[in-house]
C-alpha cells in the first residue's frame, strides 16, 4: 500500500506558506523558456494558471471544449467571492476564514491546505480589481461586501449576480493577453481524451479536435488538470450541459487517486424540476438567503391546498408559516450552510410541507425585504407617512437593484413574477467537493500531474462554504501552482521536449481511437442521453441528499448492470471525423458511469455523517450529522485496480490549530 | 411521448460543414411543454432523430443559464428569438403557441462561419480581445484593492458594460454584420476604470483594427445590435467607441 506523502511543510500554522515560499527551487528564467506546460481547462482555476505560468516565461498550451476559453462553467457563479480582508471592519481575519472554512467543511479538509487558501485570498481581490473586474462598490469609490452562509462577517465581495462572469472574464483577459503575446497557445475545441505517461510522469496528453475529429498528440513537462467538478453524474444540476469527469476520470485510470468521491454540494436554492422535459437546473445564488426568508405552511391542510393549486403563497396568513431555518438555528438562521439548509428542506418536504405540485419546493420570500428597504428608502427621502404601496415600490426598486438578474432569471425560466410572489426553490446538485487527491503543492499521485480548482479535493472537506469556489480556484491558479511547480520542474530543466511520435504516444493515441471505434461499432437503440438520465436517477435516489447502506449497495449493482447495457446498446450517429455532439457526450457518461459507482463505493465506505455526505444511519437525534472522529478523520484516496476495483488510501487528517467539535449553527 | 402540449412545425438550417452548401429541412415535433426552453424543445427533437437513425442537429450550447454566451440561433429572423434580453437558453415554450412555425438559422456573418448546422465559429472574437482587451498587470503586481477608489457611477457603468457575454448576436442582428457592440463594450469597460488609462489609445486602435481584419462590417447605427443583445448593452457603448478610437487617433498615437 503506497503511503500518501501530503508533503505538508512543517512549522507552525501562519508560516508553512512563507517558509515554503522562500525555500522552494526556482527555475531561471532561461530555462523557463524551455519548459512547456499544458492547461486542461480555461474556468478560474484553468485561465488564471494559464496566464500566470505564461507571465512567468513558461511556454503553456491550454485546452478547453468550449469555443471559447471565456464559456467555463464559472461564468456562471453568482453570488461572490470570499477574502479575509476586514475592510469591514467587522472582525475578520485569515484564521477566522481559515476557521470558518474548516468548520463548514465539518472537519474533513486538510488545515495547511485551506490556511494558505485564507492567506492568500486578500491578493486574489487585489489583482482582480487591477485586471479591471468591476466590483460593487460604495458611494465613496470603496468595495462593497455582503455575507453569506456559515459565516458572520461580511467578507465576499461581487459584482451584482455576475460574480463569476466577471472573475473569469478577467482572468481571460489575462490569458488573452499572453495568447496575443505568443505565451500561450489556445486550442479551444479541443477535448483531452488521455494522459500520456512517460517513464512513470505524465509527459503529455491526447486530445480531439472537436470540429475535425482528429486527434492530436501533445507533449508538457507536466500537465494541469483545472477541468473542474462531476457534479453532471447526478445528470440534473447546476453545471454546464458540457462539464464532465472526463479529464479526471482518464488521470484516475492512468494512476491518480481519487479523494473523497461521496462529497457532493447540493446547492438548496435552485428552481425546482419543471418535468421529464428538464436538462438542467438553475441556481438561484445563495445570496438571494442574505435577504430572503425561507418558508413552508405550518399546517399539512395548508400544504396540500398549495400542491393541488388551491391556494397560493399569498393566501397563507403569517401566523401559519413556517420559517424552519429560523426556528431551528436561530444564531445563523437563513444563512446557515449549505448542507443544513438543503437537508431542512427535504426534512420539510418529506413530511409533506413542500409547496408546489411535485410537493419538493419550498418558498423563498422577499415580502419581508421588500418593505424593510422601502421603509429605509423612504425615511432616507424624508417621506412622512408613506403608504404601504409607495414603500412596496421603493423596497422593489433596491432589491432590483441588488438581485435584479436573478429575479429576471427566476421570471424567465417559471413565468412568475418574484417580485409579487414568493419564489420557489429546492435543492440540487451545485458542486463536488471531491476531486483528484492532492498533496499540498497541488500534484496528484502521479508525477508531473497537477489539479487545480473545482477538479481537486483539497480545501473544501465535506461541504463548501458559499463564495469559496472562486477563490479556491484563482487562489490555485494565481498564487500556488506558480510558486509550488517550480519544485517539481526545476528537477527538470535538463528533460529536451519529448517528441511526440514516441510510443507512449502512439499507444496513448490508439488506444483513445479505439474506443471511439467502438462507440460507433454498437450500433444499439438508445441515445446516450437516455443511459445518461438513469444513471442521474439512481445516484439522485440512492446516493444523493441522503444515503443508507441498502440503497447503496443496490445502486453500485444497478451502476454495473448499466455500464453493461451502455456498452452495448448505445446509439452514436454521425462520424467520427466530424462535428459530433453525441460521441463527445458517449465518452463522458461512460466516464460518469464508472465514477457514479466509485462514489457510491466512498459513501458506503464512509460509515458517517459529515457536510454533504448523510448516511441516514448516523444522525443525532435532532436528526443532524454525526461525525465519527475517532475512525473517519481521514481524507478518502481511491486507487483504480480495474474497472470496477479500487483500493482504499487513508490520509489521516490531524488538526493542529482548530478543536475539532460538532458543528452548530444554533 | 404525450399527446398534450404543443405541435410545432420547424424549419432548420442543416449544413455538414463548412465547405459544403446548407438547405432549411423541415421537422414537425409534438407534445412541447410551455415550460420547456427552446434548447429542451431542441432536445425532444434530436432524441426524435436519433431513434429514427438520423443526424441530430448541433447547435452550440453550454450553461443554459443564459451567461455563458455559447448559445446562438437565429430565431423567425432575430437572434435569440422574440423575447427582449434573452439568450435561446433562457427562452422558453411559453413564448409560442401550438400549430406555430419556427424558423431557425445559425448566426450569419462572414466572421463567424459555419462549422455544422446551428454551430459557428466565434474565434474572432477571442482574437479581438487578445488584441487589447485586458489590462497589462502581471500576477502579484496588484496593490491594495481599497487603494484605488472609483466612482460607484463609474463602476457601475463599467460593470454594465463588462456584463457583455461575447454571444455575437450583435454582429448577427446587423446587416453589416458588425462587432462594433461587442468591441465598445469592452473598450468602454476600460476605459471608464482608471486601470485601463495606461493602455487606453492603443488598446482602441489594436481592437478596432483587428475588428476590420477579421472581415467584421461597418457600423452604420443603425441599433439593431443593442436592440437585440440579451444583455442590454447600450448603443452609448459604441458612441464612447467612436470618440476614443478619434481621440487616440488625433493624439497621434
Amino acid at each position: 500500500m503506497t503511503k500518501l506523502n501530503s508533503k505538508i511543510p512543517s512549522g507552525s500554522i501562519d508560516t508553512k506558506w512563507t517558509q515554503y515560499k522562500a525555500s522552494v527551487p526556482l527555475v531561471n528564467p532561461a530555462n523557463k523558456r524551455k519548459i512547456e506546460v499544458i492547461v486542461v481547462g480555461t474556468g478560474l482555476a484553468g485561465a488564471s494558471a494559464a496566464s500566470s505560468l505564461a507571465e512567468l516565461g513558461y511556454k503553456v498550451k491550454a485546452f478547453c471544449f468550449q469555443d471559447s476559453p471565456r464559456r467555463a462553467h464559472s461564468i456562471a457563479a453568482q453570488g461572490g467571492i470570499n477574502a479575509a480582508k476586514n475592510y469591514q471592519n467587522d472582525g475578520d481575519s485569515v484564521y477566522r476564514l481559515f476557521y470558518d472554512t474548516i468548520k463548514g467543511g465539518d472537519y474533513r479538509a486538510r488545515e495547511a491546505n485551506v490556511h494558505r487558501l485564507s492567506e492568500v485570498s486578500g491578493s486574489i481581490i487585489d489583482q482582480c480589481v487591477a485586471q479591471g473586474v468591476p466590483f460593487a462598490r460604495e458611494y465613496g469609490g470603496l468595495l462593497s461586501n455582503r455575507s453569506f452562509g456559515g459565516t458572520q462577517v461580511q467578507r465576499t465581495f461581487y459584482a451584482a449576480g455576475q460574480t463569476g462572469q466577471q472573475l473569469l472574464l478577467g482572468a481571460y483577459s489575462s490569458l488573452q493577453r499572453q495568447v496575443g503575446m505568443g505565451n500561450v497557445q489556445m486550442y479551444s475545441r479541443h477535448e483531452m481524451l488521455d494522459i500520456v505517461m512517460i517513464d512513470g510522469k505524465a509527459r503529455g496528453i491526447i486530445a480531439r479536435n472537436l470540429i475535425t475529429g482528429e486527434l492530436e498528440r501533445h507533449f508538457g513537462h507536466a500537465v494541469l488538470l483545472c477541468s473542474g467538478g462531476y457534479g453532471n453524474v447526478f445528470y440534473l444540476s447546476t453545471n454546464a450541459m458540457g462539464s464532465n469527469v472526463t479529464a479526471a476520470w482518464k488521470a484516475h485510470r492512468k494512476g491518480a487517486y481519487f479523494g473523497n468521491p461521496c462529497f457532493t454540494q447540493i446547492h438548496p436554492t435552485c428552481i425546482p424540476v419543471s418535468g421529464d422535459h428538464q436538462s438542467k437546473l438553475t441556481l438561484m445564488s445563495e445570496s438571494l438567503r442574505n435577504d430572503g426568508r425561507i418558508w413552508v405552511p405550518a399546517k399539512p391542510e395548508d400544504a396540500k391546498a398549495l400542491q393541488n393549486g388551491t391556494k397560493k403563497a399569498n393566501d397563507i396568513p403569517e401566523a401559519d408559516r413556517d420559517y424552519y431555518l429560523e426556528r431551528r438555528y436561530p444564531a445563523f438562521g437563513n444563512l446557515v450552510p449549505r448542507d443544513v439548509a438543503s437537508r431542512a428542506a427535504k426534512e420539510r418536504c418529506d413530511a409533506g410541507f413542500g409547496v408546489n405540485p411535485t410537493g419538493q419546493a419550498v418558498f423563498l420570500d422577499y415580502a419581508a425585504a421588500i418593505e424593510r428597504y422601502g421603509k429605509i428608502e423612504a425615511t432616507k427621502q424624508n417621506l412622512s407617512n408613506p403608504d404601504s404601496a409607495t414603500i412596496k415600490a421603493l423596497g422593489k426598486e433596491v432589491v432590483k437593484e441588488k438581485y435584479g438578474n436573478l429575479f429576471d432569471m427566476y421570471l424567465q425560466i417559471t413565468g412568475e413574477n418574484p417580485y409579487e410572489t414568493p419564489m420557489k426553490i429546492y435543492p440540487a446538485v451545485h458542486y463536488t467537493m471531491g476531486g483528484l487527491w492532492v498533496d499540498y503543492e497541488l500534484m496528484t499521485t502521479v508525477p508531473g500531474l497537477y489539479a487545480l480548482g473545482e477538479a481537486n479535493f483539497s480545501d473544501h472537506g465535506a461541504n463548501r462554504l458559499g463564495a469559496s469556489a472562486l477563490m479556491q480556484g484563482l487562489a490555485d491558479g494565481y498564487f500556488v501552482i506558480p510558486y509550488t511547480i517550480g519544485n517539481y520542474l526545476s528537477q527538470d530543466i535538463r528533460t529536451a521536449a519529448i517528441p511526440t511520435d514516441h510510443p507512449a504516444f502512439v499507444e496513448a493515441e490508439n488506444n483513445v481511437r479505439e474506443q471511439i471505434n467502438k462507440f460507433f461499432a454498437i450500433k444499439g437503440t438508445k441515445s446516450v442521453d437516455y443511459f445518461h438520465k438513469r444513471l442521474g436517477k439512481i445516484m439522485w435516489d440512492k446516493c444523493g441528499m441522503a444515503r443508507n447502506e441498502k440503497g447503496l449497495k443496490e445502486a453500485i449493482e444497478e451502476i454495473r448492470a448499466l455500464r453493461i447495457e451502455f456498452w452495448s446498446d448505445v446509439r452514436i450517429p454521425g462520424e467520427s471525423n466530424e462535428f459530433n455532439p453525441e460521441l463527445e457526450k458517449a465518452g463522458r457518461v461512460a466516464d460518469f458511469i464508472e465514477l457514479g459507482e466509485l462514489m457510491c463505493l466512498d459513501a458506503l465506505t464512509r460509515e458517517e455523517s459529515c457536510g454533504g455526505h448523510f448516511r441516514e444511519e448516523h444522525q443525532t437525534e435532532e436528526g443532524e450529522a454525526l461525525r465519527h472522529d475517532d475512525k473517519f478523520a481521514f481524507v478518502s484516496a481511491w486507487e483504480m485496480k480495474e474497472v470496477g476495483k479500487w483500493e482504499l488510501h487513508k490520509e489521516e487528517l490531524v488538526y493542529e490549530n482548530i478543536k475539532i467539535a460538532q458543528r452548530s449553527y444554533k | 411521448m404525450s399527446t398534450t402540449g404543443m405541435n410545432l412545425t420547424l424549419k432548420i438550417w442543416r449544413q455538414k460543414n463548412g465547405n459544403e452548401r446548407g438547405r432549411f429541412e423541415t421537422y414537425p415535433v409534438s407534445g412541447i411543454s410551455e415550460d420547456m426552453s427552446f434548447l429542451e424543445m431542441f432536445d425532444v427533437l434530436n432524441e426524435q432523430l436519433i431513434t429514427e437513425g438520423k443526424d441530430p442537429i448541433a447547435f452550440d450550447h453550454d450553461c443554459r443559464e443564459g451567461i455563458c454566451g455559447m448559445c446562438s440561433m437565429y430565431i423567425n429572423g432575430q437572434p435569440h428569438g422574440p423575447n427582449d434580453r434573452v439568450t435561446t437558453c433562457q427562452l422558453h415554450m411559453r413564448s409560442f403557441k401550438n400549430g406555430d412555425t419556427i424558423v431557425v438559422e445559425p448566426w450569419r456573418a462572414a466572421a463567424f462561419p459555419v462549422i455544422k448546422d446551428l454551430a459557428v465559429d466565434r474565434s474572432s472574437f477571442d482574437r479581438i480581445i487578445a488584441a487589447g482587451g485586458f489590462v497589462s498587470v502581471n500576477t502579484g503586481n496588484a496593490q491594495d484593492a481599497n487603494s484605488l477608489p472609483i466612482a460607484k457611477e463609474n463602476a457601475d457603468e463599467a460593470f454594465a458594460a463588462a456584463a457583455c457575454i461575447g454571444c455575437g448576436a450583435c454582429v448577427a442582428a446587423c446587416k453589416n454584420s458588425s462587432a462594433m457592440l461587442f468591441v465598445s463594450a469592452k473598450v468602454s469597460q476600460l476605459a471608464l476604470l482608471p486601470q485601463g488609462e495606461p493602455e487606453r489609445r492603443e488598446r482602441v486602435i489594436n481592437m478596432v483594427n483587428k475588428m476590420d481584419e477579421e472581415g467584421f462590417g461597418n457600423c452604420t447605427n443603425t441599433g439593431a445590435c443593442a436592440e437585440e443583445c440579451p444583455k442590454g448593452i447600450s448603443l452609448e457603448n459604441i458612441a464612447r467607441l467612436n470618440r476614443e478610437f478619434l481621440l487616440a487617433n488625433v493624439s497621434g498615437k
